[in-house]
């Protein structure tokens, strides 16, 4: 964006209501640029982003404020405010946009807590926490207001396998659970093949493929067979672009 | 020669665009303030993190600082036979000047960078950005409690710092060079005036608003990288230094 770079040019997706909906792609492909769209962090210079019928670029401050009361993110570490423990990381947003009584938010925050396994770690500071412990807060923290639409951003990175499969468990029944629709950005694409609805894969600022699990495994597009497989070249290159390598190693600046 | 004058009116604009900046985020917070004012809880928590913090330092530096003008001002006094003036010297160098200007600086050094690392480093890990997307206003929530916070504690560091500063004075002239513990006392009662005093806490209040602006905006808008944290506080620094300098000057010459 700084550098006049065009991160996205006809993009067009439609995420369903309710629907757990992936959207991978290689690293740099500008995934999460794609949420800040979504939250209205960022605008696009042409184009719409529509949540729930609101083209998010159109909103005045408040409006904007309104629709992401409507929306829960996770943050790739968490985001965590480091000041408070916990219980009250948890319990901030209640306090910050209600004026319930200390007692129903208690209970509330618990609850959330609870549903992601960490209600004894309430009294905890996030610098206590692990990668995985920190990301379920945040997601307890991320839900607490009831959210409509939660979105995730790389939920499984640098995760171990076992708080990675917790957090792709607690995605899964989330949504199911709370009736949410969930947004799922990662490249962790066997992970999220698990529990997803719905999948895109973008590169180079475009939807190269879409539809379900099984769909993208016999997607025809050599990229897509690179990205699903793991394949360290193809479409996209290993090497990144550089002049002949002969002519390099050989050529007379060699050795000056 | 063209060169030069491109280049030196590049570095001005750019100067006025920094400057522009920095207005706008002022007239950002002022717009806010009463808002912010209706929740005097975390304003107090501020009180205590940049003020209550920072005494130590202040109080030794003060201690200090008021030594060295006992000796100082008993040597440059004795010259005239008249070293019972030394609590008058001393009171009204401290008072006018001595007293706000280190306390601004030792505050910028303290607690400034303190701001400005903490700011900077919550931009870095998603916490600002976490706060928008749960629709709270980090200006109102996190950067505001923080400026007020500073601006109320630097007149009440001023005080202490003046007050410990007269007693390390008394210190010195009285207790190692023995001038009359009497003449110490009343003749700075009779000479101080209510002005001189005015002028202190004014400077100390300006200083306060100045040196907390410069911190929380470096922080705030620093860039999200560990060597942008690094800028930041150096910037904090320098910045606060020289600006205070800069007002003292100017806060002089309007009270004289």
């Amino acid at each position: 964006m700084d550098s006049g770079k065009i991160v996205f040019s006809a993009l067009d997706i439609e995420i369903r209501r309710g629907a757990v909906t992936a959207i991978m792609g290689p690293s740099g492909t500008g995934k999460t640029t794609l949420l800040k769209l979504i939250t209205g962090q960022i605008f696009a210079d042409r184009g719409q982003v529509i949540v729930d019928g609101l083209d998010v670029a159109r909103l005045n401050r408040k409006q904007l404020y309104a629709l992401r009361r409507r929306m829960g993110m996770l943050f790739q570490n968490g985001a965590l405010l480091t000041d408070l423990d916990v219980f009250e990381n948890v319990a901030f947003p209640l306090r910050e946009h209600t004026r319930l009584p200390e007692r129903l938010i208690r209970t509330i925050v618990l609850t959330k807590l609870h549903a992601v396994g960490l209600r004894g770690a309430a009294d905890l500071y996030p610098q206590q926490l692990s990668g995985g412990m920190g990301r379920r807060v945040a997601l307890a923290r991320a839900i607490v207001m009831d959210p409509e639409i939660l979105i995730y951003d790389e939920p499984f990175a640098g995760l171990d396998p076992i708080s990675m499969g917790v957090v792709l468990r607690l995605i899964r029944s989330l949504n199911d659970a709370l009736g949410i629709t969930s947004i799922v950005v990662t490249h962790d694409v066997r992970e999220i093949s698990q529990i997803a609805d719905q999948s895109f894969i973008i590169s180079e600022g475009k939807v190269v493929a879409s539809g379900t699990t099984a769909e993208l495994r016999d997607h025809p597009s050599p990229i897509v067979h690179q990205f699903v497989d793991g394949l360290a070249d193809g479409p996209v290159p290993f090497h990144y672009p550089a002049p002949g390598y002969h002519e390099q190693l050989l050529g007379g600046n060699a050795f000056a | 020669m063209i060169t030069i004058l491109r280049e030196t009116m590049q570095s001005f604009l750019t100067f006025l665009e920094r400057v522009g900046l920095l207005v706008r985020f002022a007239l950002r917070l002022a717009a806010i303030l009463p808002l912010g004012l209706l929740r005097p809880r975390p304003i107090i928590e501020q009180v205590y993190n940049t003020g209550a913090m920072s005494l130590v330092i202040i109080m030794t530096c003060g201690l200090f600082i008021g030594m060295v003008l006992g000796l100082q001002g008993y040597d440059l006094l004795t010259r005239f036979g008249s070293e019972e003036y030394l609590g008058t010297a001393t009171a009204i160098s401290l008072l006018r000047e001595l007293g706000p200007v280190v306390t601004a600086l030792l505050f910028a050094g303290r607690a400034g960078t303190a701001l400005a690392a903490e700011l900077g480093l919550m931009r870095a890990t998603d916490q600002i950005a976490a706060m928008e997307i749960m629709a709270v206003d980090p200006m109102r929530r996190v950067v505001l409690p923080r400026f007020l916070g500073g601006v109320i504690a630097m007149p009440l560091l001023v005080s202490i710092f003046i007050v410990v500063a007269l007693f390390g004075a008394q210190l010195v002239g009285v207790e190692f060079f023995g001038v009359d513990s009497g003449s110490y006392w009343s003749q700075m009662r009779s000479a101080v005036e209510l002005s001189d005093i005015r002028e202190g806490l004014v400077k100390g209040l300006v200083f306060g608003v100045a040196c907390s602006l410069i911190a929380v905006y470096e922080g705030y808008n620093a860039m999200p990288t560990a060597e942008g944290v690094g800028r930041a506080t150096t910037r904090t620094v320098v910045i606060s230094a020289v600006v205070t300098l800069i007002l003292d000057y100017i806060l002089t010459a309007l009270m004289l």
